[in-house]
């Protein structure tokens, strides 16, 4: 694909810019289980499996292996599918256990340790002052393979300063680490949020930043952001999507699914 | 041997105090009719152990619950379970939160008869921190760190199968058993709810048998009960009921869980699915598209 041709792709939305740069997570990750967790995620997941990465393992989102990804919209319970291997609750267990697994997941908080939460707000553990969903797989998912986050709305609510307030998920933070372990066997990867593309491959895995969407400042994610984000000479721009890969998204999201999962839609590239 | 007994019999086996684990998965194939016969007993201070959804949720909300085993509560398009969150915001009940992953560890233990099971699950998160009875352990073979998931041993285990004869023997024939079958190991006695009875010869034909997922010495009591998992689904027999769910959100939401329980619920299964159209409006209801 040349410069050219992808200048010459369709108007594309910041929900696809996102897609096609969560899609990047699972790129070389071979025949592992991909689990995106929400709409946007799973576009990502699928969108991989269709261009770059076709040894990628998706489920239907409930109990079959598939060959190719199912459309995340627009099908009905008796659509056939291309289901290839029984996948059960229990076996994705034995799945996560074996560490051939990679999720993007949209914790509620995300501190600068990678630590993220689902369960629960303020209070205490007897009384939360919020009760979310509780932690759900994040204990086991965080310490037996790959995971990544998608955060729809950037802010310091998501990006907290100091820790997250229930933490659900092991992450880069010495003094949480078990013996026996070393920082370099938790593995968490990109960040995809509505502003830029982030990484932990900073200094200690710092959060650093890896590109910004078009038209987002620095100042913006910085401000943002609940804590310091490592940034390393001038920030990239996340690429574009190119022609095929929006016509894929369209084919894998045929009601338009991800016109409705970022507040009013917003474009790709953000008016100056 | 006839296992076969009406809801309230079946239910009796519960007492105050006792440990129960639930079948199912959130809003997915929840024995339902066997919580309502539990919520019309006088039955209290029980610990539950659940993927929970609204079985967990209406025990809180009716003050039966002293405390909850659970790595969730939700309904999911309906995220957060309204009984289960006001429960929970309140203080009301006591709680283990743990891993989905660790809740299976915890019931193949029990199951096992063993007191744990090592896992490096939890290590690392609040989850050791909030629940000091979960011990970090040395291994004898290396130097790490392990989490010793206990055994989570239930008095009564809950389970709505699909098919199920007068002799125990039950049959699952949604794409997904769920934990279902460590749910009936773990417990001392197991009550089934089902919505076909059928006489042990048909699971004789075909591959039926492959379905059966646990022995028959496994499953103390069978109810027949078509359309039990309602307002849950139950796949491939029927789907979740969206109304249903909202109502009892909008119920809780109110604040009326009593008025919910006296108008809804009511006082038989019979009460329950005239509130709720019908059972072949029940049985109607489309399978959810993942």
């Amino acid at each position: 694909m040349s410069d050219l041709e992808a200048n010459d792709a369709a108007p594309y939305s910041l929900a696809e810019l996102m897609v096609v740069a969560a899609s990047r997570a699972f790129g070389a990750e071979g025949e592992v289980l991909a689990t995106g967790i929400g709409a946007l995620p799973r576009l990502a997941a699928s969108l991989s499996m269709l261009t770059d990465n076709p040894d990628l393992m998706m489920t239907d989102s409930e109990a079959w292996l598939l060959s190719t990804p199912n459309p995340i919209s627009g099908r009905s319970a008796t659509t056939a599918q291309a289901q290839e291997c029984w996948m059960g609750f229990s076996r994705i267990f034995d799945n996560v256990w074996s560490g051939r697994r990679h999720a993007m997941v949209g914790p509620t908080q995300i501190d600068r340790f990678g630590q993220a939460n689902i369960s629960a707000l303020g209070g205490n553990y007897q009384q939360p002052k919020v009760q979310m969903l509780g932690v759900r797989g994040f204990p086991g998912n965080s310490i037996s393979h790959a995971n990544s986050f998608f955060v729809p709305a950037h802010s310091k609510r998501v990006f907290v300063d100091g820790e997250c307030d229930v933490v659900a998920s092991i992450g880069y933070n010495p003094a949480r680490l078990p013996k026996g372990y070393q920082l370099d066997d938790i593995d968490i990867r990109l960040i995809i949020t509505n502003l830029c593309v982030m990484d932990f491959g900073g200094t200690d895995h710092a959060v650093r930043l890896v590109s910004l969407h078009p038209g987002v400042s620095l100042q913006e994610v910085l401000d943002n952001t609940g804590f310091e984000l490592q940034v390393d000479g001038e920030p990239a721009v996340t690429a574009a999507p190119t022609a095929e890969q929006l016509r894929l998204i369209a084919e894998l999201d045929p009601a338009n699914l991800r016109s409705r999962q970022l507040k009013d839609n917003p474009p790709g590239v953000r008016a100056a | 041997m006839n296992k076969l007994k009406s809801p309230a019999d079946a239910i009796s086996a519960i007492k105050s105090g006792m440990t129960i684990g639930i079948g199912g998965w959130g809003p997915r194939r929840k024995p339902m009719a066997l919580i309502r016969e539990l919520l019309r007993s006088d039955v209290s201070d029980l610990t539950v152990v659940a993927y929970g959804g609204a079985d967990v949720g209406q025990l809180c909300a009716a003050g039966k619950v002293k405390k909850v085993i659970f790595a969730f509560v939700s309904l999911d398009f309906i995220p957060l379970e309204p009984g289960f969150r006001k429960a929970r915001e309140s203080g009301a009940i006591e709680v283990t939160e743990i891993d989905e992953g660790m809740m299976l560890l915890g019931l193949r233990a029990a199951a096992w008869r063993i007191p744990f099971i090592p896992t490096n699950i939890g290590l690392g998160t609040d989850v050791i921190v909030n629940a000091p009875e979960i011990k970090v352990i040395d291994s004898p073979y290396d130097d790490k760190a392990w989490v010793a998931m206990p055994a989570l041993k239930l008095d009564v285990a809950l389970i709505h199968a699909n098919r199920a004869d007068r002799r125990g023997n039950c049959q699952i024939t949604s794409p997904d058993l769920y934990m279902d079958d460590w749910f009936a190991r773990a417990a001392e006695q197991t009550i089934v709810s089902c919505e076909e009875l059928v006489e042990t010869e048909f699971f004789h034909a075909g591959d039926e048998a492959r379905s059966v997922h646990w022995e028959r010495s496994q499953t103390s009591a069978v109810v027949h009960i078509p359309g039990g998992a309602h307002p849950s689904s139950c796949s491939p027999h029927y789907g979740h009921d969206v109304g249903a769910f909202k109502a009892y959100a909008t119920a809780i939401a109110e604040g009326g869980f009593s008025d919910y329980q006296r108008e809804v619920i009511g006082a038989s299964e019979a009460d329950y699915q005239r509130s709720a159209g019908g059972l072949e409006k029940i049985q109607a209801l489309p399978l959810p598209v993942y």
